[in-house]
């Protein structure tokens, strides 16, 4: 068994048009690490400076990792990855 | 080209009056591949700003959800702006992450908000180039060839 997740179509382009792939590891930065070596250059659309991205949501079974330790959060075999961009724009500048 | 039922429009015009002096968001989902915005999903500015609008985190993962148990996709995601033009930002270009969609956006400005006509323009936004394209009002998608109301509205000059 292995870590299902679910990815968003602007990064599909990553992965082979795949909606959904597989990954290993026990936190979420070993698994954002295993995606990379299987779908080389999706780390840095997800990752900035040692951080995940601000307008890159991360849920790790349901719960955005922002509330249960970062990347740090612990991944295991059954879990389900959704990563979703953000909607989110505006007049002002950010 | 955006072709959208007058409905629709309406409850995004509504939304954006609504909310105004801050930004109002929304998505109005449809049949993967359909490109018929039929689903109007008004979603809460978690910023609740006038400059800034992010659906909140747990609104966003629910919304993606639902549109993948009913085989739907956002066919059009509008926001307002309420003190500018209803053309994209350098933010809106930046954050803009769904190639697939129509970006609607309506400007409340100038009194908009409360009576006369709302800016109400749409544009692919893909890989931070923006083309604004025809919106073609339509009584009902059933009979939409047949019933064209108006194309694009115009905000009066003044």
């Amino acid at each position: 068994m292995a870590i299902e997740v679910r990815i968003p179509t602007i990064l599909r382009t990553y992965t082979d048009g795949e909606r959904v792939v597989e990954g290993s590891g026990a936190t979420v930065t070993e698994l954002i690490d295993k995606l990379e070596a299987d779908h080389s250059g999706i780390k840095e659309r997800l990752i900035e400076n040692g951080d995940a991205r601000r307008f890159i949501n991360i849920y790790v079974n349901d719960e955005d990792i922002r509330f249960t330790g970062g990347l740090e959060t612990a991944v295991s075999d059954g879990d389900t990855v959704v990563i979703l961009p953000a909607v989110a724009g505006g007049s002002g500048l950010i | 080209m955006l072709t959208i039922d007058q409905a629709t429009h309406d409850a995004i015009i509504a939304h954006a009056r609504r909310d105004h002096p801050d930004e109002a968001c929304g998505v109005v989902a449809g049949p993967i591949g359909s490109d018929i915005p039929s689903r109007f999903i008004p979603m809460l500015n978690a910023a609740m700003s006038p400059t800034f609008y992010e659906f909140d985190s747990g609104d966003l993962l629910r919304l993606y959800r639902d549109m993948d148990d009913n085989d739907e996709e956002p066919v059009v995601i509008y926001h307002s702006h309420t003190s500018t033009e209803a053309y994209p930002s350098r933010t809106d270009i930046n954050l803009a992450a769904e190639p697939g969609a129509h970006y609607v956006l309506v400007s409340t400005r100038d009194g908009a908000h409360e009576a006369g006509p709302v800016d109400f323009k749409s544009y692919r936004i893909i890989d931070g180039e923006v083309v604004e394209e025809e919106v073609r009002l339509v009584a009902r998608y059933s009979d939409s060839t047949a019933t064209d109301v108006s194309t694009t509205q115009q905000k009066a000059e003044d």
